[in-house]
């Protein structure tokens, strides 16, 4: 049979509608679907009891109470704690990636030990009894040699049980060297023991809750700032209400964004707004009498200094606002029944601040009675419930003393610990006044800016333990790391002190069995006490961590266990110490590093809800949440107006050289118009090292490009930027 | 006597995200990743090839400074009824595999990962870029396997995935009413992971047809709007902004036609 086209043709139809009538092309879509999917590889996830247990989270200061949901012993998702008074039930980025911190592969899964050089990453792992006694060793052959004040320790808060067991363990051995991570709550609480002339720990509680107007001084009330949940949660309440919220920033931040009000001043021109404003209160007798009288003092002396260098016009030339906008400002703040509130502490407050900037706000509330009253700033006193019996010897080997960072006396006297002012310590001439550090829930090298600096000097200090759950940049220095169990894996208490008004205390519990072989750090401190035996045995007489906090939080311990936290429900905070101490002159504002004829733009760090930039490293589910305009590839992406852009040569989304007086970096630029030309802003929290590919080696870390700057009157580091070159690679 | 029968419209869940709230702070993107096992790789930074079912855009009104402002907008898949809901959303309606499919019972377009063979065609028919595609297959390094969720299957190399409304969740809450005799749930009974875990409450969620859902009357808010909502493909996610210029960007506007105007489409092949 010949076959010619017609039949070819007819052939070929005809199979093609045979085909499509039979199931052949949905048995084979099916097919193909089974072949390409059966991998062995492909995880399926296990089953088991569903149940929720209650905990907290500890990634930043905020406070937040935790919902855990698991499946058999696997925890397998975060939520927020309903009813809890953060965050009832909201959570964030950060927090539902705890679980990926808990299982992730930074975690340290024993006791180990160096073997190689340091920074090296060379571990042999050693079973916890050497540790231990390695680590005692250490520190006997430091008493015996009479050098126990070189023995300092780096915690990331300075309350709770934990950090004040390592705090006792110091006072004991006779070391004043106890100190913690700085945030702008130290820089506030400064400011409360100066001006208000009060001592111990306080620290300034904001009552969001019950304010009509809101200026912030940069504060990132939407990103991260305080509590970041509670003032997210509270910023929304507030808007609903249609209270007025104003941002006071030199670009578009994402809280600019919410409260759809920015006064754009120049870099770091918000004391001098402040100043200005409060001169016009004061020239137009706007100010709140019985504030400024009775017991408070320095008022005259202020107006003085207010009339001769806060005329309008000065400060109209040094913010580069209007003068009648910033009389406009200060008569809406003034206005007793806008009930205002100022605050500062920029972006997430994770660097400390100008103490300039903080008097001449807190003295702005004050001068229109907005301290210590409804609806505006509080000095509370941190929730005091650690009462351990204090032995004489303990005070008496530390009394007298001068810490190392020589914070708490004479310059200094109102600080309690000057990370900052450690580097230049250890770097100068002669041995390391740091002859051992023990290093728990901190990170500085990576946070402390001047990280060449910081680098060096730890590499200095002869012996460094660390007590870290993950591998950090401090860790990575150590000489021995005894691991902490994860928190969600632990006991502690956390004393929230982030600008609450109403104390708080939350309780992290063990939710689900140690993943490792890891231990408390708490009984980890508590077994060194007793292997160095008496006396400083004798001052740590708990059998266990867990004994210790029950014994401490007393009546506390069963419904904190229950319920996740404990709060004063009926707290009303006191109307004392309404006696303010005006200051008849201010520090000078901080020296911008570089030279301004070849760096000619000003490089500021922004902080956000979605990369942090703390001692806690942004987890993958957070860094995928991190958009393209922070983080390109291995690259981080800096903001600039698209006016500044073009008169550099620049590029949108092409790379250039970011140069500063500390160092450079090659970045991609993205052209934004919310932002101030002249202005750029580079995101924190990128630029960590180590193994995890996820986040390392991405970006380039903002102490590496921003020396620190020491604040004349905190000794706080007050550096809020730095002056850079842009220009096209 | 013959009783009555009671006719009630079908559930239809959808949501309300009220954009003056949203800080973009990113909390319902993590939220959705660890609720619905979504992987992460170790560069996320090409947003072409990153997974993320609820993703938070950011809109600029492009004003110079200071007059420039931002709104966020977060966006999961968007359910859509198709014209006249009749099911047949954009991505529905070109399915081979019948991989996704439109639920009249509770408005949710389904993805049912086995049957999908990864042609694709529901990514290029959806207006939204609501679809993503598995380009590799999942890695979870170290033990991170031990915080997957059994409710969710975890998606392999060559499949499609996109927000199912965490229809696990309804699938939980509705075995939980029929073990106690009921059919019916309560608003709280099924909520999205992003819903629960945003701290500002922007994200409002619930049965548009039941009036006794905070949505079912919000979405008929002033200032309310959808997206494309003149391609007429119904989706269910609605959205609230008190400004003009984030209403505007909803949809694609002449310079100077109105918001709101009618739709160019009216009827759809198919």
């Amino acid at each position: 049979m010949k076959i010619d086209r017609r039949s070819f043709l007819a052939l070929g139809l005809g199979a093609a509608a045979g085909t499509a009538l039979t199931p052949l092309p949905w048995k084979l879509t099916d097919d193909i679907s089974i072949w390409t999917q059966n991998w062995r590889w492909l995880p399926v996830p296990g089953d088991g009891d569903v149940t929720m247990e209650i905990g907290a989270c500890t990634l930043c200061p905020g406070g937040c109470g935790i919902s855990v949901r698991k499946v058999g012993d696997r925890i397998v998702k975060i939520e927020g704690l309903p009813g809890h008074p953060v965050n009832d039930g909201g959570v964030c980025a950060l927090g539902i990636s705890g679980t990926q911190l808990l299982y992730g592969g930074s975690r340290i899964k024993s006791p180990m030990k160096r073997s190689g050089e340091r920074g090296q990453n060379k571990w042999s792992p050693i079973s916890w009894d050497d540790a231990i006694a390695e680590v005692t060793a250490q520190i006997k052959t430091l008493v015996e040699a009479g050098k126990q004040e070189s023995l300092a320790c780096i915690t990331g808060s300075g309350s709770g049980t934990t950090p004040l067991l390592f705090k006792r363990l110091l006072a004991v051995l006779g070391s004043p060297n106890f100190m913690t991570t700085s945030s702008m709550a130290d820089s506030y609480s400064a400011v409360i023991r100066k001006m208000h002339r009060l001592s111990g720990a306080v620290d300034a509680g904001f009552d969001f809750e019950n304010t009509g107007f809101v200026l912030s001084f940069g504060s990132g009330i939407v990103e991260g700032w305080g509590s970041p949940l509670r003032m997210i949660r509270t910023a929304n309440d507030l808007k609903t209400k249609k209270v007025s919220m104003v941002q006071v920033e030199q670009r578009l931040s994402n809280t600019a964004a919410f409260t759809q009000a920015l006064v754009a001043v120049k870099p770091g021109m918000e004391a001098d707004l402040a100043l200005g404003m409060a001169a016009v209160i004061v020239a137009e007798n706007l100010h709140n009498a019985s504030a400024v009288g009775g017991s408070s003092s320095g008022f005259a002396e202020f107006a003085a200094m207010l009339k001769q260098q806060f005329s309008p016009d000065a400060v109209s030339a040094k913010t580069g606002l209007k003068s009648t906008a910033i009389a406009e400002l200060a008569r809406k703040f003034a206005d007793p029944a806008n009930r205002s509130l100022a605050i500062c502490g920029r972006g997430q407050g994770s660097a400390p601040g100008s103490m300039r900037e903080f008097m001449a706000v807190h003295a702005l509330n004050a001068l229109v009675g907005r301290v210590n009253t409804q609806g505006g700033v509080y000095a509370v006193q941190a929730p005091d419930y650690i009462d351990w019996a204090k032995d004489s010897s303990m005070t008496a080997a530390i009394t007298g003393k001068i810490r190392i960072d020589e914070a708490g006396v004479g310059a200094f006297a109102h600080t309690d610990s000057l990370l900052n002012r450690l580097p230049a310590k250890i770097l100068a001439k002669g041995d390391s006044p740091v002859g051992l550090l023990l290093v728990s829930e901190a990170n500085p090298v990576y946070t402390l800016a001047g990280t060449k600096q910081v680098m060096e000097a730890f590499k200095k200090i002869p012996y460094i333990v660390s007590f870290s759950a993950t591998m950090d940049e401090t860790t990575a220095l150590a000489d021995i790391i005894l691991p902490n169990h994860s928190y969600l894996e632990r006991y502690q208490d956390i004393p929230v002190r982030a600008g609450l008004v109403k104390p708080l205390i939350n309780l992290a519990k063990p939710v689900a069995a140690p993943q490792y072989d890891t231990q408390n750090v708490g009984d980890v401190v508590i077994k060194i006490a007793k292997a160095l035996e008496t006396p400083v045995a004798d001052a740590f007489p708990w059998e266990n961590y867990e004994d210790c906090l029950a014994k401490t939080l007393g009546d506390k311990w069963e419904p904190m266990k229950e319920k996740g936290f404990w709060t004063d429900e009926a707290f009303v905070p006191g109307a004392g110490a309404t006696a303010f101490a005006f200051p008849a002159q201010l520090p000078d504002e901080p020296a911008l590093a570089g030279d301004e004829k070849t760096m000619a733009l000003v490089l500021l760090p922004k902080e956000s809800m979605r990369l942090w930039g703390g001692a806690v490293a942004d987890l993958p589910f957070v860094l995928k949440t991190v958009p393209d305009t922070d983080l390109k590839g291995n690259q981080v992406v800096v903001e600039v107006n698209p006016k500044t852009g073009a008169s550099l040569g620049l590029a949108d989304g092409k790379e250039a050289l970011l140069t500063t007086a500390s160092g450079s970096a090659t970045v991609t630029v993205t052209f934004f118009e919310g932002i101030m030309e002249g202005v750029v802003a580079i995101p924190k929290g990128l630029g960590h090292t180590g193994s995890e590919k996820y986040i390392a080696d991405k970006g380039v870390n903002t102490g590496d490009l921003i020396a620190p700057f020491e604040d004349p009157v905190s000794g706080l580091d007050a550096a809020f930027g730095t002056r850079a070159s842009l220009k096209r690679a | 006597m013959e009783k009555e029968t009671e006719h009630k419209p079908g559930k239809k869940y959808g949501m309300v995200i009220d954009l003056d709230k949203c800080t973009g702070c990113g909390s319902c993107m993590a939220a959705c990743m660890a609720e619905n096992n979504v992987p992460c790789k170790d560069d996320e930074s090409n947003k072409l090839t990153s997974i993320t079912w609820i993703r938070v855009y950011r809109l600029t009104n492009k004003k110079p400074f200071p007059e420039t402002e931002i709104c966020y907008l977060p966006k999961p898949c968007m359910h859509c009824g198709g014209v006249g809901d009749q099911g047949h959303s954009p991505c529905v309606s070109v399915c081979p595999a019948t991989a996704t499919d439109y639920d009249h019972g509770t408005g949710i377009v389904s993805q049912i990962y086995t049957r999908c063979f990864g042609c694709r065609y529901c990514m290029a028919a959806c207006p939204y870029h609501a679809r993503f595609f598995n380009w590799w297959d999942p890695i979870w390094p170290a033990d991170l396997k031990k915080s997957l969720s059994p409710n969710v299957s975890p998606r392999m190399r060559g499949v499609v995935e996109k927000c199912s409304f965490c229809f696990h969740r309804y699938q939980l809450a509705m075995e939980k009413a029929y073990v106690e005799g009921r059919r019916d749930l309560e608003e709280v009974e099924y909520q999205t992971a992003c819903t629960q875990a945003c701290p500002s409450g922007a994200i409002t969620f619930g049965d548009l047809n039941n009036p006794d859902h905070a949505v079912a009357t919000m979405k008929d808010d002033p200032n309310a709007f959808r997206l494309l909502e003149r391609l007429q493909t119904n989706p269910k996610v609605y959205y609230i902004s008190s400004r003009e210029w984030v209403r505007r960007a909803g949809d694609n506007y002449l310079k100077n036609e109105p918001t709101n105007s009618k739709p160019r489409v009216t009827a759809h092949h198919g």
